[in-house]
């Protein structure tokens, strides 16, 4: 029976990360327990919940980050998703976003599948992969001692940068916030916010 | 002193030992191989770009007594770059990869690839839990990839840097996927016609 | 450029300029050389090699939450890689323009190229885009004018493809 691969608390670090969050944060989450865990610290028009399109998250947290370079950009997601797209570490890096950080939640296993062993649960080391690619810096924490060194890294202007959070597994009850489940409004909302309703929904280019 | 990829690949298959596999990736990869020698059990790989590198580990799977030997360019393994982490899982002894990296996208017009920039697929490699890597930019390191990707356990990664030019078309190979796929088996397994 | 070099690479990318368009990513294709050269020079014009097109899905879709619009240029072939990750656009009925460069559709020299040519417009329309074509030289602007007017105008996902006649195919016998 797998059991994960490490013992951080997941819920924890969330509120870590996003405790006193900053008006220009931006947050990505990827599919599964990383969108579950963005979307219980509560609704915000700021954050972007995926329900599918697994392998997406980095690169769309890059394309917010290139066109939003004065917001920071986090991704959020799990190992099963950065492995769906990890020649996106290496645009990523190609492309340079200093406003960038990805945090990847690595439990060793595809949580919503039936908890099948990824490659994390191996040999693969996401950290070391990000740098080879080429990113700034990365980092692998396995307890809330690293917290703040993850948060500082991460929400910094420094990037791009990634941190693998080897965290337990973890059961989740209902979605807190179902609706994000609403691909055009959650993505209406957040333009709305992001760029004021005139930009967003009213200009004509 | 950039390295020449047809010098490179005449050196690696030079004294080509008879049971090696080798799977060439798209585009020039398999021109260079076929450069050397039409050999029946080379697998060039004519397009479905990317997916060279799950080619040579479902052969080298399925056949643990043979070396399988992939060759390929820079382009077509970062299309593919997630089956890195599927190769070094799996941990096939049998398998070496090369990848000729002329940092560019020679097919198309010559632009650029990630690995002109920040991008080290060997590191990528070893992050990924290959137990071996090496680059080479110099013809004495590139010997000493020649001998890891033939010889040493696997799975073991190389990256040979070479120059971008422009190398003849070896139009002397066949073309045909469905006959290649037939010469290659009837190479390996020998000709039959019971279903596996 | 030589005299009688094509001019549609040039209008797209004046098309590119009119559109307002900020990120163009790509895996290069022969077919799109010249209108990334184009962009690569334009300072206005963000430029990402990708190592695989669906990254160009995601990328586009963050641009756009972003405030920017982008465009994806990719050969046939690549259409094949994106098909998943274009559930993003469609599900959350943001625009998406993708320029696709044909091969294995009009006097193809490779046969791998065959398959996924020839079944490039059924998969893309499978997926819910609008899909235009271009033949002719002098359709190429217009139609990818009037694909980011509905993309962008109208929240639709479109495919632009530009036929293997228009960009002509290889011939290895020719050298």
């Amino acid at each position: 029976m797998p059991v994960g691969n490490g013992k951080i608390d997941r819920t924890a670090l969330t509120q870590a990360l996003l405790r006193d969050r900053a008006d220009d944060l931006l947050v990505v989450g990827g599919l599964g327990s990383a969108t579950y865990d963005l979307m219980a610290e509560g609704p915000s028009p700021r954050n972007f919940c995926l329900w599918g399109a697994m392998g997406q998250a980095a690169v769309i947290g890059l394309g917010l980050a290139l066109a939003q370079p004065e917001k920071r950009v986090l991704v959020m997601t799990g190992d099963g998703e950065m492995l769906m797209g990890l020649g996106a570490l290496a645009t990523v890096a190609d492309q340079a976003p200093c406003n960038l950080g990805i945090l990847v939640m690595d439990n060793g296993l595809y949580a919503e599948t039936g908890r099948q062993p990824t490659a994390t649960a191996g040999l693969a080391d996401l950290a070391k992969v990000a740098e080879g690619a080429g990113f700034r810096a990365a980092m692998t924490i396995a307890s809330t001692d690293e917290f703040d060194a993850a948060r500082d890294m991460l929400l910094g202007r420094n990037g791009p940068v990634l941190v693998v959070a080897k965290v337990a597994v973890q059961d989740y009850g209902p979605p807190a916030d179902p609706a994000t489940r609403d691909g055009p409004q959650q993505a209406n909302r957040f333009r709305v916010d992001l760029l004021g309703e005139y930009d967003a929904m009213i200009r004509i280019d | 002193m950039a390295l020449h990829r047809r010098e490179v690949i005449s050196e690696l298959l030079r004294d080509r030992p008879d049971d090696l596999l080798v799977v060439a990736g798209l585009g020039t990869a398999s021109s260079d191989v076929a450069s050397v020698e039409d050999h029946p059990g080379n697998f060039y790989v004519g397009g479905v770009m990317g997916q060279s590198p799950a080619i040579a580990l479902g052969l080298a799977l399925t056949q643990p007594e043979r070396r399988v030997l992939l060759v390929t360019g820079d382009g077509d393994m970062l299309m593919g770059l997630g089956t890195l982490a599927s190769i070094a899982d799996q941990g096939p002894r049998n398998l070496g990869i090369v990848v000729m990296d002329n940092e560019s996208y020679g097919e198309t017009g010559g632009q650029k690839t990630a690995t002109r920039g920040r991008v080290d697929l060997a590191a990528i490699a070893a992050g990924c839990g290959f137990g071996q890597t090496a680059v080479a930019t110099t013809a004495k390191q590139a010997q000493a990839v020649y001998e890891m990707a033939l010889s040493a356990p696997g799975p073991v990664f190389g990256v040979i840097k070479v120059a971008m030019e422009s190398v003849p078309r070896v139009m002397g190979r066949p073309r045909d996927g469905g006959y290649l796929k037939d010469r290659f088996r009837e190479n390996l397994l020998g000709y039959t016609q019971e279903p596996l | 450029m030589s005299d009688d070099a094509p001019t549609w690479p040039a209008e797209l990318y004046e098309m590119l300029r009119r559109h307002n368009i900020r990120q163009v990513c790509h895996v290069p294709d022969a077919g799109h050389a010249e209108l990334i050269d184009r962009c690569e020079a334009d300072n206005e014009i963000n430029v990402t090699t990708l190592t695989s097109e669906e990254e160009g899905v995601g990328l586009l879709a963050g641009a756009w939450l972003g405030g920017q619009r982008g465009v994806l240029l990719m050969q046939s072939s690549g259409v094949g890689n994106t098909i998943n990750a274009l559930a993003l656009p469609n599900i959350c009925k943001m625009p998406f323009v993708t320029i696709v460069s044909m091969r294995g559709e009009w006097g193809e020299f490779v046969p791998w190229q065959v398959p996924m040519g020839q079944a490039t417009p059924a998969v893309l329309e499978a997926m819910g885009l609008i899909v235009y074509r271009a033949d002719k030289p002098e359709e190429a602007a217009d139609s990818v004018d009037a694909a980011f007017k509905i993309a962008y105008d109208s929240g639709k996902s479109v495919a632009v493809l530009l036929s293997q006649k228009l960009i002509g195919a290889k011939d290895f016998r020719a050298k």
